[in-house]
């Protein structure tokens, strides 16, 4: 119990430092540290493996320890990263930037170890509201216009998934239950509660949470939102924030698992993450962007989360490696992609051209993170998108398979023809050149975010491999 | 429940109209503080009386009666506000979206299976009411406060709501919900102030700098 609060208290205290430290330049150094204790606590908790705390609203399952190794990792890359490119914006306070951080890193774990829908939908709602100055780091007026849309559509859609979290206490309070919001409990009571009201509160949570993930056509303030911020705060939106909301999914689904008739929401949940997925390959053809082209990658990949819940089956094992696969290879192309932006102080691909020449690592990372976030052997990614395919034809339904292959197809194009001259085109020579060059601690982190979805593709631990291997067992429906 | 909640739900419907239907923006304001004091007082009607009752109906009467509008109104002063800008649906468009979404509510609540002790009462509507009353505020009004105010609007709904369940939710999360309602409502605030200086104005209708060009 003690230490599933000390992975909350720990970025606190980080928080309260970075708070008080009154040099701009020494104060970036608190997210490293308290990131990498972070993980060492996180590892610790996930061999120990605490008991749930007396009440049962906080305790720590497959899915959650999975979560939290995933954020960590991302979260420790992106603090390494962020001590040198705070040093590039000095011009800039960053003391709001830090401390949101490592406050959003508390509301992440609070996230991950919540069993209380209550609390995880608090922590849900922090994580939104301590991200938002991030996004406005830049302080202009396309900054603005990102943070505004953010905060309103993620508000609205957080409040909406309230409204259904007290329809689903509700339900219990129709079927003569004694009312409760844990997720053991509601579990245990779902098979009597009333059709209706279940789905009802289905419905609003994934509409919900779906918009914290950015499900289609729920998306619109993220390509803006992505593209505006930081690369590092793009990373950590797209790594943490996003896999937040699907945490939020997975809660509630798990309960619409255990509840007998799930025919319903399996079709919801496919048709949505379809729609997702065929919405962002539109977008991500002709996009001239680089930053928001890995939004709409962003919003493909959630869908494809939504699609595997939907099918069930293998995609569940499918589901658990892709989100270690997602959220580290969105560390590893948002992080270069923060460097290529500063190399050519541009995110446009007309613009921003043969980065091999200008940052070759920095290029490098920017080709091979599309690799992996596109599916290509050996990366982990390539055996979860495999298992979606599997899943869909094995259970009999080739026109999802097929819809699906077909968008991720042209999902995989659109991106190859920005990314192929951000890194290999001839670079301009009229624009002047920036001060920016390949630095270690500008490299290494995303380098080793990329080793890590190579090696785990073509060698998983076996304690790892069970976690996975349990965490979609908990998804499983419940007979 | 009883009449005396009932008839302060009608009041809170009658808001909503004035809310959705006023070109004023200081009035909408105020409108929607006094929802916020109604909101404060239903539970106190509602529910027998306890200790943890009186807790929350003391922070709801802070927050949404004082606080909250106290920000909104500090926020519109330092925005000098010129113009009005029209909602899309205009001030009489609005105010039949309202009533089309209330009657929409009352049919729809009826359909919908109670616990046996709120049958007949208008804690359903009036929550399903209010909460697409927000959403019509939200995608009509183009100016940002305005959009706060139809935010606000949503989570006055979502605590009618929750009326059906003061006893059944933890006091934490209830508080906690609220807390986090104050802060954004707060950081919405700031964004305003920081989009009436980048813009000369805070209509979000002319924020189009990042629109998609296809």
């Amino acid at each position: 119990m003690w230490l599933m609060t000390l992975l909350i208290l720990l970025p606190m205290a980080g928080a309260m430092a970075a708070w008080l430290i009154p040099s701009n330049t020494a104060r970036p150094w608190v997210l490293p540290l308290t990131a990498s204790l972070h993980l060492g606590l996180v590892v610790a908790v996930c061999i120990v493996s605490p008991p749930p705390s007396p009440g049962g609203w906080i305790g720590l399952d497959a899915i959650g320890k999975l979560f939290l190794l995933e954020l960590s990792v991302l979260f420790t890359a992106c603090a390494f990263y962020a001590v040198n490119y705070l040093r590039y914006r000095q011009e800039r306070k960053n003391r709001v930037l830090c401390m949101g951080m490592l406050v959003c890193l508390a509301a992440m774990s609070l996230s991950a170890v919540a069993h209380h829908l209550g609390l995880l939908w608090l922590a849900i709602e922090t994580t939104t509201l301590c991200m938002a100055p991030q996004v406005y780091f830049n302080h202009n007026a396309r900054s603005i216009e990102a943070t505004w849309k953010y905060m309103l559509i993620c508000s609205v859609g957080i409040a909406l998934a309230l409204l259904g979290i007290f329809f689903l206490a509700y339900s219990s309070l129709v079927a003569g239950l004694e009312p409760s919001l844990l997720l053991e409990q509601l579990r245990t009571y779902a098979p009597k509660l009333p059709t209706v009201w279940l789905n009802a509160a289905f419905c609003f949570m994934l509409v919900g949470y779906g918009a914290k993930m950015g499900l289609a056509p729920m998306h619109t303030w993220k390509p803006d939102a992505y593209g505006e911020a930081p690369g590092l705060v793009g990373a950590l939106l797209a790594g943490g924030l996003a896999n937040c909301g699907f945490l939020g999914l997975i809660r509630i689904y798990q309960i619409c698992m255990a509840s007998g008739d799930v025919q319903f929401y399996r079709a919801m949940l496919v048709g949505l993450g379809l729609f997702s997925i065929a919405v962002a390959a539109v977008f991500l053809v002709r996009q001239t962007d680089f930053k928001r082209m890995l939004a709409y990658s962003s919003v493909e990949h959630m869908g494809l989360f939504t699609l595997a819940l939907g099918l069930g089956g293998k995609a569940l094992y499918g589901a658990m490696l892709h989100l270690v696969g997602n959220g580290l290879a969105k560390g590893v192309l948002f992080l270069a992609a923060g460097n290529i932006h500063r190399a050519f102080a541009s995110k446009n691909r007309e613009v921003a051209r043969g980065t091999f020449r200008r940052a070759p690592w920095s290029g490098a990372l920017f080709l091979f993170g599309l690799f992996a976030m596109t599916g290509s052997p050996p990366f982990i990614t390539f055996s979860s998108e495999y298992s979606f395919f599997s899943a869909a034809f094995s259970e009999g339904r080739p026109l999802v398979g097929t819809l699906l292959a077909v968008s991720l197809t042209v999902a995989f194009l659109g991106m190859s023809l920005t990314v192929l001259p951000v890194v290999f085109g001839d670079p301009p020579k009229n624009r002047e050149r920036t001060r920016y060059g390949d630095t270690p601690l500008l490299v290494v982190p995303p380098l080793v975010l990329l080793l890590i979805v190579g090696v785990a593709g073509i060698w998983l631990p076996g304690p790892l491999y069970r976690l996975m291997n349990a965490a979609a067992a908990l998804l499983e429906v419940v007979r | 429940m009883n009449s005396a909640a009932d008839q302060l739900l009608v009041l809170v419907l009658l808001i909503n109209f004035l809310v959705l239907g006023t070109r004023r923006t200081h009035v909408a304001i105020r409108a929607i503080a006094v929802q916020g004091v109604v909101l404060g007082l239903l539970p106190l009607l509602v529910h027998p009386f306890h200790g943890r009752i009186l807790i929350i109906t003391i922070f709801v009467l802070m927050a949404k009666g004082v606080f909250i509008p106290w920000l909104l109104l500090g926020a519109m002063k330092k925005v000098a506000i010129a113009e009005e800008v029209e909602p899309s649906l205009g001030y009489s468009g609005n105010i039949i979206a309202v009533a089309l979404a209330t009657m929409l509510a009352f049919v729809f609540a009826a359909r919908l299976p109670l616990a046996a002790m709120h049958q007949g009462l208008l804690t359903v509507p009036a929550s399903l009411a209010t909460c697409l009353s927000g959403f019509i505020a939200l995608a009509s009004h183009r100016k940002a406060i305005k959009q706060v105010i139809g935010y606000l609007m949503l989570e006055n709904g979502i605590f009618i709501f929750g009326l059906l369940l003061t006893e059944a939710m933890p006091l934490m999360v209830e508080a906690g919900a609220l807390l986090d309602l104050i802060v954004g409502i707060f950081v919405m605030g700031i964004i305003i102030n920081q989009i009436s200086r980048e813009f000369s104005s805070i209509d979000t209708g002319r924020m189009t700098a990042l629109r998609e060009v296809e």
